[in-house]
């Protein structure tokens, strides 16, 4: 059959389906199982309520069950079997397999570098642009352009990149926009500025902010003056503080390339093989879409305060920067942390964008196109389920916070 | 807080212009996709297109016309001449370009200026004018191809449709994208229907039912909502396999009515939860049904919420790869989508950008087009998933 | 056209919170009947219990004589109007209006008449094709009550119907509730509130709910000159009665009681001689209290604290003595120049009441 009268059809059978299973369920209920008739009219109503709710549910449990929940147990075991003995149970020898494989580790740590890098820098770049947009007349288109990526796809966003960060042999006109700009520089005055001092500013700017942070997170810990964190809390305190202070670090080591490194001014890059570099200029796509998803959410957060709020401290006497970070900051912070995570969750998720821009080569692999490369080009289900079962796991911090949050929500 | 008193109008200028640049920097890229699908090979290959609007400075190889199609070549004071236009004998039309210089070596192309006449061998000549004109003599009969004249001319800006054409409309393009765009249209719309009115059910029932369970579902669905679908992969490939689905549309649509489940739930439940329990119970007094009050008072009330999940839905099984990839895409490539064509044309086509540039905006149009219309149902429906 | 009778009825939550317990109640065919208590005594989820919209717990309630704990919302013969209208928002106020006739599946003709007269008693005619984002808050509510006329209900449940209108249109609607009560005398009402001024005007009796049951039954008069204990003494009636402690000193058919602040309280409540020397509270309402001349006996003395001068009556609010709240006088007119000053004032012995133990002996 045609795939499209295919669908069609399937449109009516599906929708129609449902629609008729819905219906005529709650007739057999009401009509046949349980009559609202007679006798015991008030008891059989009692009990079809009490069935009803499942009648709702059925469906979506089912295919919740199958499609989601069912998966998660078969993973489990997928990845403590061996494909190639018969499904035979081979305990953890997959993981130990994969424990040994290179690409593993740089799959991992290049993931670790984009859940730091990718929500911290979506979520700073939609908190700009949402406290900008928020305060000029065309605000509301500059909003639509910057959301605007939200709708195209990762493969679309990966063939955009790719134009961009294109290069053509020295001497012919670059049509890469990035080359052509780098092509501008020459060593000279502009240069120094550009690349040298204005990356140095920045670096010393994020590394003395995230130097405060780290040491606002852990002095609850170190110097309680009121009360002590719980154990959750001070091991939550103590993990963002480390991974803020190995950022900080990262960032003075990028200070001492830029004040000693060399560039090789005047030659076009291939942007997408240069070890480390490539990651982050895979990781600017990813950005580049998130960016609009935070905005959105962060202005609506933003407009949520209460304009009395912001006049008490203008009245108070608070500049700007201390209304912003006094004032908004801390009234928006659980959205941020919202925010924060499914961006997070995104990044776990990601496939696409390496998938067609990269696939892994010159070491930009992460752990969902690792796992893709394993389950379908090496045909080794057993490593490729564990791969998945590391994504699952860094997954499962959120997974719980959020239950946890939702279960507090409905009490 | 406008109008304020002793407000500074430098610092409004300095918002605007920062967001002046943002906006900019966000938009560049897909602009730059965007105007290079309108170009042809020659040009995106020639200059980056953020020269596309200028008059671009160009270095062509151009040939006069054949003399060997000549019936006869006139002779003019005893040298035979062979007249006409480089432009026009390159298929275009004459007067858009002007030449600056000109040569007729390939190590000394700028050579001459336009009105100058270059010697040849043999003691032919040549004769270029910046409009392209061109008055070739030799004292025996020209023969064989034309001579040869390069050119660096300004062009003016150039557009085409022909990318378009050909990726859309011409049907022995292996690499076109028509089959993949109806294919993409079948995957998405079974996909984008079913699990909302699946979903639509179930949120009534998890917003407006009491049954024992009903705190544990909803913390399930919560939970459910961020595992990553990488997990399903395998687990339901085999399962379609052994029931025989296999790969093909019926695996795909399942697939993400199940992985679309827990996001619609969600969205609707927190929706419904909303409305007023007044105009529920006033309904259950009024006599409906459970199933009256969802079809009647429910679903109409709560048509923003559809819609915006529906968007959501729509965006994520159009833009999808991996699940077409796992659950559609057999051997055969029939039922390949954009997304998997395109990625195909990276892999094959790199460098032709023409092609890349065209089958993406193809692929891109709908979506945006979709986000355009619908952006408040989307916005609205972020912040209903997200927002507590 | 209707009965109900309410035995023993309880709700609790979870199996163990009281929210209501022993609630017993005959209400007859045509009376309009206010609950009225603090905020969170569960009159709401009462109302709620006779809707069906909330289960009943324990005990029976009888719609004519028939129990109907089982029975669901809309099997009861009833019809409610909520606080907040409870409008469909995406149908017409004619949709609104035949929702209910549909789904019971009621003819087209009949339908039409009951829309009709419905429309013309509430002066809906205009606006039957609008939807009710179009109309103002007043007609919204007339719409809400227009729907339940239609039904044709035994019982009209009112649960705070005026509570989200202005204080003007409060006054219009509640004189329109109480014009279509007379025009139909037969049908009984149950009405929800915490005004006052709502449940004295418009009630045949008032259920005062308070401490998870009922406080007191009676007319509004019954409850303002009767009240059976000190809770209704003190919720009926703005400013709150007085109460002033003191020991009962002189018995027969009217009492004597000498109170802690040095006055003397004659009340109309008949004691015997064993309820001599008895620690009673003396309950006086600041409209009846009077100044007297110096020299006279009288209730209470005290220096005036503040005054507040309200045109029509002026409030008295006089110094605290010893552990008594503080007293509050209400004198009709205007008068100035008592703040500072000591007053003295009486009340007649038929508007003085005796609580014992907070409840009334004159209910002994």
């Amino acid at each position: 059959m045609n795939p499209a009268l295919l669908g069609v059809f399937t449109i009516f059978v599906g929708v129609g389906g449902c629609l008729a299973y819905f219906y005529f369920s709650n007739v057999l209920l009401d009509k046949v199982i349980f009559p609202a008739k007679g006798i015991h009219a008030g008891r059989n109503i009692n009990r079809a309520e009490k069935v009803r709710p499942w009648l709702f549910l059925a469906p979506a449990i089912l295919a919740l069950g199958t499609y989601l929940a069912y998966p998660v147990v078969a993973t489990i075991w997928l990845s403590l079997t061996d494909r190639s003995q018969g499904d035979a149970f081979v305990g953890l020898a997959n993981y130990r397999q994969m424990g040994l494989d290179p690409k593993f580790w740089e799959a991992l740590r290049n993931n670790m570098l984009w859940l730091i890098v990718v929500p911290a820098a979506s979520t700073a770049f939609g908190l700009l642009a949402a406290q900008l947009t928020d305060r000029i007349r065309w605000g509301n288109i500059a909003k639509s352009i910057i959301f605007m990526p939200m709708a195209i796809s990762f493969v679309g966003a990966a063939v955009i990149f790719k134009l961009v960060y294109d290069a053509r042999p020295a001497g012919t006109g670059q049509i890469g926009i990035l080359n052509a700009v780098w092509l501008q520089f020459d060593g000279g005055i502009g240069s120094l500025i550009v690349l040298r001092i204005l990356p140095i500013l920045l670096l010393v700017l994020m590394a003395a902010g995230l130097a405060l942070l780290a040491w606002i997170l852990i002095r609850p810990v170190v110097k309680p003056d009121h009360r002590r964190p719980g154990l959750i809390e001070t091991l939550v305190r103590l993990l963002a503080s480390v991974v803020s202070v190995l950022v900080v670090l990262a960032c003075l080591r990028g200070i001492l390339a830029a004040v000693g490194g060399t560039y090789p001014y005047g030659v076009p890059q291939q942007w997408l093989t240069i070890p480390v570099w490539n990651s982050f200029f895979l990781m600017i796509v990813l950005i580049w879409i998130q960016t609009g998803f935070a905005m959105v959410i962060l202005s609506a957060a933003l407009r949520g305060i209460p304009e009395e709020t912001i006049e008490a401290a203008i009245i108070d006497g608070a500049n700007p920067l201390q209304i912003f970070f006094s004032i908004k900051m801390p009234q928006i912070a659980p959205t941020i942390v919202v925010v924060w995570t499914t961006i997070t969750i995104v990044v776990l998720k990601v496939f696409d964008i390496v998938y067609a821009m990269t696939n892994g080569q010159w070491q930009t692999q992460v752990l969902a196109n690792y796992m893709y490369d394993k389950l379908f080009r090496s045909n080794d289900w057993g490593v490729g389920s564990a791969a998945a079962m590391v994504i699952m796991l860094l997954v499962t911090p959120i997974l719980i916070w959020n239950v946890y949050n939702a279960r507090k929500e409905m009490r | 807080m406008d109008g304020m008193a002793g407000g500074k109008s430098s610092l409004s200028w300095a918002v605007n212009i920062s967001v002046v640049v943002l906006v900019l920097l966000w938009l560049f890229p897909t602009v730059g996709l965007l105007v290079s699908s309108f170009r042809t090979a020659d040009q995106i290959a020639g200059s980056g297109w953020w020269t596309a609007m200028l008059p671009q400075e160009r270095n062509e190889t151009l040939r006069t016309d054949r003399p060997g199609d000549l019936e006869t070549i006139p002779q003019v004071d005893g040298v035979y001449v062979v007249e006409g236009n480089l432009f026009v004998a390159d298929g275009r039309t004459e007067g858009g370009a002007a030449i600056s210089a000109w040569g007729t070596g390939s190590l000394a192309i700028d050579e001459f200026v336009p009105g100058d006449t270059a010697p040849l061998d043999d003691g032919q000549a040549i004769t270029v004018q910046e409009n392209g004109d061109y008055v070739w003599t030799s004292p025996t009969p020209q023969e064989g191809r034309g001579q040869r004249v390069f050119t660096t001319a300004a062009t003016p800006p150039e557009f085409t449709v022909e990318n378009y054409d050909n990726m859309l409309f011409d049907p022995s393009n292996r690499e076109g994208m028509t089959k993949a765009f109806f294919n993409t249209l079948t995957v998405t719309i079974p996909a984008t229907i079913i699990p909302i009115l699946i979903a639509a059910f179930a949120a009534y029932a998890l917003a407006w039912m009491d049954f024992p369970g009903r705190a544990l579902l909803i913390a399930a669905v919560v939970g459910l909502l961020v595992v990553p679908l990488q997990l399903a992969l395998i687990p339901l490939l085999r399962l379609h396999n052994e029931i025989g689905i296999g790969k093909g549309y019926l695996g795909v649509w399942l697939a993400h009515t199940g992985f679309g489940l827990p996001l619609a739930i969600y969205l609707l439940r927190n929706y419904m939860v909303g409305l007023p329990r007044d105009i529920i119970e006033n309904a259950r007094v009024d006599g409906a049904t459970d199933f009256q009050i969802f079809v009647k008072i429910i679903l109409p009330l709560s048509y923003p919420a559809l819609a915006s999940f529906a968007i959501f839905q729509f965006l994520w099984t159009w833009n999808d790869l991996l699940v077409s990839l796992v659950f559609l895409i057999d051997s055969s490539g029939d039922t390949t989508v954009m997304t998997k064509q395109i990625v195909e044309l990276l892999g094959s086509r790199g460098g032709n950008w023409e092609i890349l540039a065209t089958a993406a905006f193809v692929s891109i149009a709908v979506p945006l087009l979709v986000f355009f219309s619908l952006q408040r149902f989307l916005v609205r429906g972020l912040l209903a998933g997200s927002v507590k | 056209m209707a009965t109900l009778k309410l035995t023993q009825v309880e709700k609790t939550y979870g199996g163990t919170i009281d929210v209501l317990k022993d609630i017993n109640l005959d209400i007859k065919t045509g009376e309009l009947i206010v609950f009225v208590g603090p905020s969170g005594c569960g009159k709401s989820t009462l109302l709620r219990m006779i809707a069906g919209l909330e289960k009943i717990s324990g005990g029976e309630l009888q719609i004519d004589g028939q129990v109907v704990n089982d029975i669901p919302p809309a099997q009861r013969g009833i019809a409610m109007v909520f606080q907040s209208y409870a409008l469909y928002p995406h149908m017409t106020v004619r949709d609104n209006m035949t929702f209910a006739l549909k789904l019971a599946k009621k003819s087209k003709s009949e339908i039409d008449a009951a829309v009709s007269k419905a429309a013309r008693i509430l002066q809906l005619e205009p606006y039957l094709d609008r939807l009710p984002k179009a109309l103002s808050g007043g007609q919204r509510q007339r719409v809400a009550i227009g729907r339940s006329i239609v039904r044709d209900p035994k019982v009209y449940l009112f649960d705070e119907p005026l509570s989200n209108l202005d204080a003007a249109l409060r006054v219009a609607t509640r004189i329109e509730i109480a014009q279509l009560k007379e025009s139909m005398p037969d049908s009984t009402m149950i009405y929800v509130t915490h005004d006052q001024v709502e449940a004295m005007t418009l009630a045949t009796r008032i259920v005062v709910l308070a401490n998870k049951g009922i406080a007191q039954v009676g007319t509004p008069l019954e409850l303002y000159e009767r009240p059976q204990n000190e809770f209704v003494a003190q919720f009926i009636g703005s400013p709150a009665m007085n109460l002033l402690a003191g020991e009962i000193v002189a018995t027969g058919p009217e009492t004597t009681v000498r109170l802690v602040g040095g006055g003397t309280a004659t009340a109309a409540v008949a004691t015997q001689a064993s309820d001599m020397g008895l620690k009673v509270n003396v309950g006086v309402r600041p409209e009846d209290l009077l100044s007297v001349e110096p020299g006279a006996p009288y209730i209470f003395e005290g220096k005036v604290n503040i005054t507040e001068a309200l045109g029509e009556v002026t409030l008295l609010y006089f110094d605290r003595i010893r552990d008594n709240d503080a007293v509050i006088g209400k004198l009709p007119g205007i008068h100035q120049g008592l703040r500072g000053t000591t007053v003295r004032m009486t009340a007649r012995p038929e508007k003085v009441q005796i609580f014992h133990n907070g409840q009334s002996l004159h209910y002994r």
